[in-house]
Protein backbone atom coordinates (compact mmCIF):
# COMPACT_ATOMS: atom_id res chain seq x y z
CA UNK A 1 0.00 0.00 0.00
CA UNK A 2 3.03 2.56 -0.51
CA UNK A 3 2.11 3.76 -3.36
CA UNK A 4 -0.73 4.12 -6.04
CA UNK A 5 -2.32 1.09 -8.07
CA UNK A 6 -0.04 -0.22 -10.80
CA UNK A 7 -1.16 0.30 -14.36
CA UNK A 8 -2.81 -2.77 -16.26
CA UNK A 9 -1.39 -3.48 -19.44
CA UNK A 10 -3.43 -0.80 -21.06
CA UNK A 11 -6.69 -0.39 -20.91
CA UNK A 12 -8.07 -3.41 -22.82
CA UNK A 13 -7.16 -5.83 -20.24
CA UNK A 14 -8.58 -5.17 -16.18
CA UNK A 15 -6.34 -3.54 -13.54
CA UNK A 16 -5.08 -5.95 -11.40
CA UNK A 17 -6.60 -4.17 -8.19
CA UNK A 18 -10.31 -3.65 -9.14
CA UNK A 19 -12.05 -3.61 -5.03
CA UNK A 20 -15.58 -4.74 -6.49
CA UNK A 21 -14.44 -7.74 -6.85
CA UNK A 22 -13.18 -8.78 -3.48
CA UNK A 23 -10.43 -11.71 -4.04
CA UNK A 24 -8.33 -9.10 -6.22
CA UNK A 25 -7.58 -6.79 -3.21
CA UNK A 26 -5.50 -9.24 -1.39
CA UNK A 27 -4.10 -11.13 -4.70
CA UNK A 28 -2.90 -7.61 -7.17
CA UNK A 29 0.82 -6.47 -6.77
CA UNK A 30 1.27 -3.42 -5.48
CA UNK A 31 4.38 -2.42 -7.25
CA UNK A 32 4.04 -1.24 -11.15
CA UNK A 33 4.73 -3.89 -13.52
CA UNK A 34 7.96 -4.07 -15.28
CA UNK A 35 7.81 -4.03 -19.58
CA UNK A 36 9.38 -7.02 -21.24
CA UNK A 37 12.19 -5.90 -23.86
CA UNK A 38 10.74 -6.62 -27.16
CA UNK A 39 14.15 -8.16 -28.25
CA UNK A 40 13.63 -10.56 -25.34
CA UNK A 41 14.84 -14.29 -26.01
CA UNK A 42 12.49 -16.93 -26.10
CA UNK A 43 8.91 -15.10 -26.35
CA UNK A 44 7.48 -16.89 -28.98
CA UNK A 45 5.66 -19.87 -27.79
CA UNK A 46 5.04 -23.81 -28.78
CA UNK A 47 3.16 -24.93 -31.61
CA UNK A 48 0.52 -27.32 -30.76
CA UNK A 49 0.01 -30.35 -32.95
CA UNK A 50 -2.89 -32.35 -33.88
CA UNK A 51 -2.03 -35.48 -32.51
CA UNK A 52 -2.60 -35.10 -29.05
CA UNK A 53 -6.32 -34.71 -29.44
CA UNK A 54 -9.27 -37.17 -29.84
CA UNK A 55 -12.27 -36.24 -32.36
CA UNK A 56 -14.88 -35.51 -29.37
CA UNK A 57 -12.86 -33.12 -27.85
CA UNK A 58 -13.98 -30.35 -28.79
CA UNK A 59 -18.05 -31.70 -28.33
CA UNK A 60 -19.21 -31.68 -24.91
CA UNK A 61 -22.30 -33.34 -25.82
CA UNK A 62 -20.72 -36.28 -26.75
CA UNK A 63 -16.80 -36.20 -24.96
CA UNK A 64 -18.45 -37.25 -21.42
CA UNK A 65 -21.11 -39.03 -22.28
CA UNK A 66 -22.08 -42.12 -19.96
CA UNK A 67 -25.22 -42.89 -20.16
CA UNK A 68 -26.88 -40.61 -22.28
CA UNK A 69 -27.28 -37.04 -23.90
CA UNK A 70 -26.18 -33.89 -21.50
CA UNK A 71 -29.24 -32.15 -20.57
CA UNK A 72 -29.35 -28.04 -21.70
CA UNK A 73 -29.50 -26.02 -24.47
CA UNK A 74 -26.91 -27.19 -26.86
CA UNK A 75 -25.26 -24.65 -28.54
CA UNK A 76 -23.02 -24.21 -31.11
CA UNK A 77 -19.88 -21.82 -30.77
CA UNK A 78 -17.89 -20.85 -34.27
CA UNK A 79 -14.93 -18.13 -34.34
CA UNK A 80 -11.87 -17.02 -35.26
CA UNK A 81 -8.39 -16.63 -33.55
CA UNK A 82 -6.85 -13.21 -34.82
CA UNK A 83 -4.03 -11.61 -34.37
CA UNK A 84 -3.84 -7.38 -33.53
CA UNK A 85 -3.89 -6.83 -37.42
CA UNK A 86 -6.96 -9.22 -37.65
CA UNK A 87 -4.80 -12.00 -39.45
CA UNK A 88 -5.39 -15.68 -38.50
CA UNK A 89 -3.67 -17.52 -35.67
CA UNK A 90 -4.02 -21.17 -37.10
CA UNK A 91 -2.96 -24.45 -35.28
CA UNK A 92 -3.26 -22.46 -32.35
CA UNK A 93 -4.94 -24.71 -29.26
CA UNK A 94 -8.24 -23.09 -27.56
CA UNK A 95 -9.22 -24.64 -24.55
CA UNK A 96 -12.59 -24.39 -22.78
CA UNK A 97 -14.02 -25.49 -19.64
CA UNK A 98 -17.66 -24.37 -18.29
CA UNK A 99 -20.83 -25.22 -15.87
CA UNK A 100 -23.01 -27.23 -16.80
CA UNK A 101 -27.06 -26.26 -17.71
CA UNK A 102 -27.74 -25.81 -14.21
CA UNK A 103 -25.10 -23.62 -13.28
CA UNK A 104 -22.74 -26.53 -11.71
CA UNK A 105 -18.87 -27.12 -12.13
CA UNK A 106 -17.44 -30.61 -12.32
CA UNK A 107 -15.73 -29.26 -9.39
CA UNK A 108 -14.74 -30.23 -5.59
CA UNK A 109 -14.75 -26.57 -4.64
CA UNK A 110 -18.11 -25.70 -6.24
CA UNK A 111 -20.41 -25.43 -3.60
CA UNK A 112 -24.06 -24.80 -5.49
CA UNK A 113 -26.40 -26.99 -4.96
CA UNK A 114 -27.34 -27.56 -8.57
CA UNK A 115 -27.69 -31.02 -9.79
CA UNK A 116 -24.58 -32.22 -11.75
CA UNK A 117 -24.90 -33.56 -15.06
CA UNK A 118 -23.63 -37.25 -15.49
CA UNK A 119 -23.29 -36.96 -19.13
CA UNK A 120 -21.18 -33.51 -18.93
CA UNK A 121 -17.98 -32.39 -17.58
CA UNK A 122 -17.75 -29.52 -19.14
CA UNK A 123 -14.36 -29.31 -21.07
CA UNK A 124 -13.32 -29.14 -24.89
CA UNK A 125 -10.31 -28.69 -27.00
CA UNK A 126 -9.44 -27.52 -30.33
CA UNK A 127 -6.86 -26.32 -32.78
CA UNK A 128 -7.48 -23.39 -35.28
CA UNK A 129 -7.79 -24.14 -38.95
CA UNK A 130 -6.72 -22.98 -41.66
CA UNK A 131 -8.37 -19.13 -41.65
CA UNK A 132 -7.65 -19.00 -37.83
CA UNK A 133 -11.40 -20.47 -37.87
CA UNK A 134 -12.56 -22.97 -34.55
CA UNK A 135 -15.97 -24.81 -33.75
CA UNK A 136 -17.12 -25.64 -30.01
CA UNK A 137 -20.17 -27.70 -30.02
CA UNK A 138 -21.61 -27.77 -26.30
CA UNK A 139 -24.32 -27.03 -24.08
CA UNK A 140 -25.26 -23.48 -22.62
CA UNK A 141 -24.17 -22.84 -19.50
CA UNK A 142 -26.48 -21.40 -16.15
CA UNK A 143 -25.93 -18.79 -13.92
CA UNK A 144 -24.58 -19.55 -10.62
CA UNK A 145 -24.58 -17.75 -7.35
CA UNK A 146 -21.25 -16.91 -5.94
CA UNK A 147 -20.01 -14.98 -2.33
CA UNK A 148 -18.27 -11.69 -3.94
CA UNK A 149 -21.40 -9.41 -2.51
CA UNK A 150 -24.91 -9.75 -1.63
CA UNK A 151 -27.06 -11.61 -4.16
CA UNK A 152 -24.36 -12.37 -6.70
CA UNK A 153 -24.45 -14.45 -9.61
CA UNK A 154 -22.08 -14.69 -12.60
CA UNK A 155 -23.72 -14.48 -15.93
CA UNK A 156 -23.75 -17.71 -17.82
CA UNK A 157 -20.20 -17.92 -19.55
CA UNK A 158 -17.93 -20.22 -21.21
CA UNK A 159 -14.22 -20.06 -20.10
CA UNK A 160 -11.47 -19.81 -23.04
CA UNK A 161 -7.91 -20.63 -22.49
CA UNK A 162 -6.09 -19.68 -25.84
CA UNK A 163 -2.58 -19.78 -26.90
CA UNK A 164 -1.15 -17.02 -29.89
CA UNK A 165 2.25 -17.24 -31.73
CA UNK A 166 4.37 -15.58 -28.37
CA UNK A 167 4.15 -16.52 -24.87
CA UNK A 168 2.96 -12.91 -23.80
CA UNK A 169 -0.34 -13.79 -25.97
CA UNK A 170 -1.47 -16.22 -23.48
CA UNK A 171 -5.01 -15.49 -23.03
CA UNK A 172 -7.46 -16.73 -20.61
CA UNK A 173 -10.79 -14.86 -21.05
CA UNK A 174 -14.55 -15.93 -21.08
CA UNK A 175 -16.95 -15.95 -23.40
CA UNK A 176 -20.60 -14.20 -22.62
CA UNK A 177 -24.18 -14.22 -24.16
CA UNK A 178 -26.08 -11.31 -25.48
CA UNK A 179 -28.56 -9.74 -23.34
CA UNK A 180 -27.60 -10.99 -20.06
CA UNK A 181 -29.22 -8.57 -17.55
CA UNK A 182 -26.90 -10.39 -15.16
CA UNK A 183 -23.62 -8.52 -16.94
CA UNK A 184 -24.40 -4.97 -15.36
CA UNK A 185 -23.65 -6.55 -11.88
CA UNK A 186 -20.47 -8.58 -12.54
CA UNK A 187 -17.37 -7.23 -11.26
CA UNK A 188 -16.04 -9.80 -13.42
CA UNK A 189 -16.66 -8.40 -16.59
CA UNK A 190 -17.15 -4.51 -15.70
CA UNK A 191 -13.59 -4.47 -14.26
CA UNK A 192 -12.68 -3.90 -18.25
CA UNK A 193 -12.42 -0.36 -18.23
CA UNK A 194 -13.45 0.15 -22.33
CA UNK A 195 -16.49 -0.63 -23.08
CA UNK A 196 -15.80 -1.97 -26.44
CA UNK A 197 -12.94 -4.22 -24.89
CA UNK A 198 -16.13 -5.75 -23.01
CA UNK A 199 -18.35 -5.98 -26.26
CA UNK A 200 -16.26 -7.99 -27.68
CA UNK A 201 -16.26 -10.72 -24.82
CA UNK A 202 -20.04 -10.74 -25.60
CA UNK A 203 -20.75 -13.57 -28.36
CA UNK A 204 -23.38 -12.71 -31.42
CA UNK A 205 -26.79 -15.10 -31.82
CA UNK A 206 -26.34 -16.14 -35.68
CA UNK A 207 -29.79 -18.01 -36.85
CA UNK A 208 -27.73 -19.34 -39.47
CA UNK A 209 -25.00 -21.56 -37.83
CA UNK A 210 -27.53 -22.61 -35.91
CA UNK A 211 -27.97 -26.37 -36.54
CA UNK A 212 -31.87 -26.75 -37.52
CA UNK A 213 -33.95 -28.97 -34.71
CA UNK A 214 -30.58 -29.46 -32.93
CA UNK A 215 -28.67 -26.78 -31.44
CA UNK A 216 -28.37 -22.52 -31.81
CA UNK A 217 -25.74 -21.03 -32.80
CA UNK A 218 -23.44 -17.62 -31.53
CA UNK A 219 -20.56 -16.55 -32.98
CA UNK A 220 -17.34 -15.57 -30.97
CA UNK A 221 -14.19 -14.49 -32.48
CA UNK A 222 -10.96 -13.65 -30.23
CA UNK A 223 -7.94 -11.34 -31.21
CA UNK A 224 -5.05 -11.98 -29.30
CA UNK A 225 -3.65 -8.66 -28.25
CA UNK A 226 0.50 -7.77 -29.19
CA UNK A 227 3.15 -9.35 -27.14
CA UNK A 228 6.45 -7.40 -26.45
CA UNK A 229 7.11 -8.46 -30.22
CA UNK A 230 4.21 -7.92 -32.05
CA UNK A 231 2.97 -4.71 -30.51
CA UNK A 232 -0.73 -4.06 -30.99
CA UNK A 233 -1.66 -0.21 -31.65
CA UNK A 234 -5.04 1.34 -30.30
CA UNK A 235 -4.92 5.35 -30.42
CA UNK A 236 -6.88 6.80 -28.03
CA UNK A 237 -7.17 3.94 -25.66
CA UNK A 238 -3.55 4.12 -23.90
CA UNK A 239 -5.58 6.01 -20.91
CA UNK B 1 2.14 -14.82 -42.55
CA UNK B 2 2.56 -10.88 -42.67
CA UNK B 3 1.62 -10.01 -46.09
CA UNK B 4 -1.38 -11.58 -45.46
CA UNK B 5 -4.81 -9.35 -45.78
CA UNK B 6 -6.46 -8.78 -42.85
CA UNK B 7 -9.33 -11.28 -42.19
CA UNK B 8 -13.10 -9.70 -42.94
CA UNK B 9 -15.08 -8.73 -40.03
CA UNK B 10 -18.41 -7.91 -41.09
CA UNK B 11 -21.17 -7.76 -38.89
CA UNK B 12 -23.03 -10.55 -39.97
CA UNK B 13 -20.40 -13.15 -39.31
CA UNK B 14 -18.67 -11.47 -35.90
CA UNK B 15 -19.65 -10.71 -32.51
CA UNK B 16 -16.65 -7.84 -32.46
CA UNK B 17 -19.06 -4.75 -33.12
CA UNK B 18 -17.69 -2.64 -36.81
CA UNK B 19 -15.53 -0.26 -35.24
CA UNK B 20 -14.57 -2.16 -32.23
CA UNK B 21 -11.88 -4.34 -33.28
CA UNK B 22 -8.66 -4.64 -30.74
CA UNK B 23 -8.16 -7.43 -28.12
CA UNK B 24 -10.19 -9.40 -26.27
CA UNK B 25 -9.72 -8.55 -23.04
CA UNK B 26 -8.30 -10.84 -20.32
CA UNK B 27 -10.61 -12.54 -17.69
CA UNK B 28 -9.97 -14.53 -14.56
CA UNK B 29 -9.38 -18.27 -14.60
CA UNK B 30 -11.63 -18.28 -11.98
CA UNK B 31 -11.64 -20.81 -9.16
CA UNK B 32 -12.22 -24.16 -11.13
CA UNK B 33 -9.59 -23.71 -13.94
CA UNK B 34 -8.73 -27.67 -12.95
CA UNK B 35 -11.66 -28.90 -15.00
CA UNK B 36 -10.63 -27.59 -18.26
CA UNK B 37 -7.09 -27.19 -18.12
CA UNK B 38 -5.75 -29.89 -15.81
CA UNK B 39 -8.47 -32.61 -15.23
CA UNK B 40 -9.33 -33.32 -18.72
CA UNK B 41 -12.29 -35.70 -18.57
CA UNK B 42 -10.58 -37.19 -15.52
CA UNK B 43 -7.62 -37.69 -17.54
CA UNK B 44 -4.10 -35.80 -17.71
CA UNK B 45 -4.26 -32.39 -19.05
CA UNK B 46 -2.66 -31.56 -22.31
CA UNK B 47 0.36 -30.13 -20.45
CA UNK B 48 1.34 -31.68 -17.38
CA UNK B 49 3.86 -30.68 -14.92
CA UNK B 50 6.63 -32.37 -16.24
CA UNK B 51 8.69 -31.49 -19.28
CA UNK B 52 10.43 -34.71 -19.42
CA UNK B 53 9.53 -38.40 -18.37
CA UNK B 54 11.49 -40.59 -16.02
CA UNK B 55 14.18 -42.27 -18.43
CA UNK B 56 14.20 -39.78 -21.14
CA UNK B 57 17.36 -39.28 -22.91
CA UNK B 58 16.31 -35.61 -23.39
CA UNK B 59 19.91 -33.69 -22.08
CA UNK B 60 20.40 -31.98 -18.84
CA UNK B 61 20.03 -31.60 -15.44
CA UNK B 62 17.06 -32.70 -13.76
CA UNK B 63 15.76 -30.12 -11.66
CA UNK B 64 12.13 -29.42 -9.21
CA UNK B 65 10.87 -26.19 -9.08
CA UNK B 66 8.59 -25.75 -6.17
CA UNK B 67 6.97 -23.22 -3.97
CA UNK B 68 3.91 -21.39 -2.45
CA UNK B 69 2.27 -18.18 -4.00
CA UNK B 70 1.52 -15.71 -1.11
CA UNK B 71 -1.06 -13.66 -0.95
CA UNK B 72 -0.94 -9.82 0.87
CA UNK B 73 -1.35 -11.71 4.19
CA UNK B 74 1.15 -14.27 3.83
CA UNK B 75 -1.45 -16.67 3.13
CA UNK B 76 -0.93 -19.39 0.42
CA UNK B 77 -3.05 -19.30 -2.41
CA UNK B 78 -5.17 -22.48 -2.99
CA UNK B 79 -5.85 -21.91 -6.58
CA UNK B 80 -3.06 -20.64 -8.27
CA UNK B 81 -2.35 -21.67 -11.89
CA UNK B 82 1.23 -21.67 -12.99
CA UNK B 83 2.74 -22.19 -16.70
CA UNK B 84 6.36 -22.33 -17.45
CA UNK B 85 8.30 -21.81 -20.66
CA UNK B 86 11.70 -22.46 -20.77
CA UNK B 87 14.54 -23.01 -23.35
CA UNK B 88 16.13 -26.68 -23.15
CA UNK B 89 19.71 -27.46 -21.69
CA UNK B 90 21.14 -25.61 -24.57
CA UNK B 91 19.59 -22.89 -24.69
CA UNK B 92 17.15 -23.44 -27.60
CA UNK B 93 13.18 -23.08 -27.12
CA UNK B 94 11.32 -25.36 -28.92
CA UNK B 95 9.05 -24.41 -31.84
CA UNK B 96 6.39 -27.59 -31.58
CA UNK B 97 4.97 -28.76 -28.77
CA UNK B 98 5.83 -32.66 -30.08
CA UNK B 99 9.85 -31.58 -30.06
CA UNK B 100 11.30 -33.54 -27.48
CA UNK B 101 11.61 -31.22 -24.76
CA UNK B 102 8.49 -28.92 -25.80
CA UNK B 103 9.61 -26.70 -22.84
CA UNK B 104 5.88 -25.98 -21.62
CA UNK B 105 4.41 -27.29 -18.68
CA UNK B 106 1.39 -26.43 -16.25
CA UNK B 107 1.05 -26.67 -12.83
CA UNK B 108 -0.87 -25.13 -9.77
CA UNK B 109 -1.51 -24.79 -5.82
CA UNK B 110 -4.28 -27.33 -4.97
CA UNK B 111 -2.32 -29.64 -3.09
CA UNK B 112 -1.22 -30.88 0.19
CA UNK B 113 0.20 -27.32 1.93
CA UNK B 114 -0.94 -25.62 -1.05
CA UNK B 115 2.72 -25.55 -2.90
CA UNK B 116 2.79 -26.05 -6.49
CA UNK B 117 6.04 -28.53 -8.17
CA UNK B 118 7.14 -29.02 -11.28
CA UNK B 119 9.87 -31.67 -12.89
CA UNK B 120 11.54 -30.26 -15.54
CA UNK B 121 15.09 -29.79 -17.41
CA UNK B 122 17.40 -26.77 -16.41
CA UNK B 123 17.44 -24.49 -18.97
CA UNK B 124 20.37 -23.16 -20.52
CA UNK B 125 21.41 -20.06 -21.32
CA UNK B 126 20.15 -18.66 -24.62
CA UNK B 127 22.50 -16.23 -25.47
CA UNK B 128 25.41 -13.85 -24.94
CA UNK B 129 24.91 -12.58 -21.40
CA UNK B 130 21.82 -14.00 -21.04
CA UNK B 131 21.28 -16.22 -17.31
CA UNK B 132 19.08 -19.54 -17.65
CA UNK B 133 15.43 -18.37 -16.62
CA UNK B 134 11.77 -19.65 -16.99
CA UNK B 135 9.46 -17.81 -18.17
CA UNK B 136 6.32 -18.19 -15.71
CA UNK B 137 2.80 -17.41 -16.33
CA UNK B 138 0.57 -16.88 -13.19
CA UNK B 139 -3.27 -16.63 -13.27
CA UNK B 140 -5.65 -17.10 -10.10
CA UNK B 141 -8.95 -16.15 -8.82
CA UNK B 142 -8.62 -12.19 -8.15
CA UNK B 143 -6.94 -11.70 -11.10
CA UNK B 144 -8.81 -10.03 -14.41
CA UNK B 145 -5.76 -9.84 -15.92
CA UNK B 146 -3.14 -12.95 -15.58
CA UNK B 147 0.89 -11.79 -14.49
CA UNK B 148 4.08 -12.93 -15.68
CA UNK B 149 7.20 -13.32 -13.89
CA UNK B 150 10.60 -14.99 -14.39
CA UNK B 151 12.70 -17.61 -12.63
CA UNK B 152 16.53 -17.51 -12.05
CA UNK B 153 18.96 -19.83 -10.32
CA UNK B 154 20.75 -19.19 -7.33
CA UNK B 155 23.87 -21.02 -8.64
CA UNK B 156 24.12 -19.27 -12.18
CA UNK B 157 25.72 -15.84 -12.71
CA UNK B 158 22.98 -13.51 -13.02
CA UNK B 159 25.12 -10.42 -13.38
CA UNK B 160 24.37 -9.65 -16.90
CA UNK B 161 21.18 -10.76 -17.75
CA UNK B 162 19.24 -7.78 -19.53
CA UNK B 163 16.44 -8.87 -18.22
CA UNK B 164 17.60 -8.56 -14.71
CA UNK B 165 19.09 -5.26 -15.53
CA UNK B 166 15.74 -3.92 -16.00
CA UNK B 167 14.52 -4.28 -11.82
CA UNK B 168 15.55 -2.43 -9.21
CA UNK B 169 18.69 -3.96 -7.63
CA UNK B 170 16.76 -4.67 -4.33
CA UNK B 171 14.25 -6.32 -5.75
CA UNK B 172 16.29 -8.77 -7.72
CA UNK B 173 16.32 -11.57 -5.25
CA UNK B 174 12.52 -11.98 -5.46
CA UNK B 175 12.82 -13.58 -8.93
CA UNK B 176 16.11 -16.06 -7.55
CA UNK B 177 15.05 -19.81 -7.33
CA UNK B 178 17.33 -21.21 -4.60
CA UNK B 179 18.96 -24.53 -4.87
CA UNK B 180 18.79 -27.02 -2.54
CA UNK B 181 20.83 -30.33 -3.43
CA UNK B 182 18.41 -33.40 -1.77
CA UNK B 183 18.55 -37.42 -2.21
CA UNK B 184 16.41 -37.00 -5.23
CA UNK B 185 17.92 -34.29 -7.02
CA UNK B 186 18.33 -30.73 -7.19
CA UNK B 187 15.39 -28.87 -6.03
CA UNK B 188 15.14 -25.32 -6.85
CA UNK B 189 12.53 -23.18 -3.97
CA UNK B 190 10.55 -20.77 -5.53
CA UNK B 191 7.89 -18.37 -3.65
CA UNK B 192 5.81 -15.65 -5.96
CA UNK B 193 4.28 -13.18 -3.38
CA UNK B 194 1.55 -11.24 -4.88
CA UNK B 195 1.81 -8.28 -2.35
CA UNK B 196 4.27 -6.01 0.46
CA UNK B 197 7.62 -7.06 1.34
CA UNK B 198 9.45 -8.82 -0.75
CA UNK B 199 6.58 -8.85 -3.23
CA UNK B 200 7.57 -10.40 -6.76
CA UNK B 201 8.44 -9.00 -9.77
CA UNK B 202 5.98 -8.96 -12.49
CA UNK B 203 6.37 -7.89 -16.15
CA UNK B 204 3.96 -6.71 -18.54
CA UNK B 205 4.02 -7.80 -22.02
Amino acid sequence: MTQSPPKSQGSVHAPHLYPPYTSSVRRAPHERLIPLPAALEGLHGPVFGAGRLRPDDHDTTRNARVNGEPLGERIIVRGRLLDGSGRPIRGALIETWQANAAGRYVHGRDEHDAPLDPNFTGTARMLTGGNGEYELISIRPGAYPWGNHPNAWRPAHIHFSVFGTNFTQRLVSQMYFPGDPLLAHDPIYQGIPDEKGRQRLISRFDLNLTRPGWALGYRFDIVLGGGAQTPFEEPGHDE
Amino acid sequence: MTSEPRAPLSPQDSNIPEGAFGPTPSQTVGPYFHQGLVDFQGLTGLLGDRTVEPGSDVPGERITLTGRVLDGDGRPVEDALIELWQADAGGTYARSADAPFPGYSRTHTRTPGHSYRVHTVKPGSAGPGLAPRLNVWLGMRGLLTHLLTAVYFSDEDNSADPLLALVPGERRHTLIARREDTPDGAVYRFDIRLQGEDETVFFAP
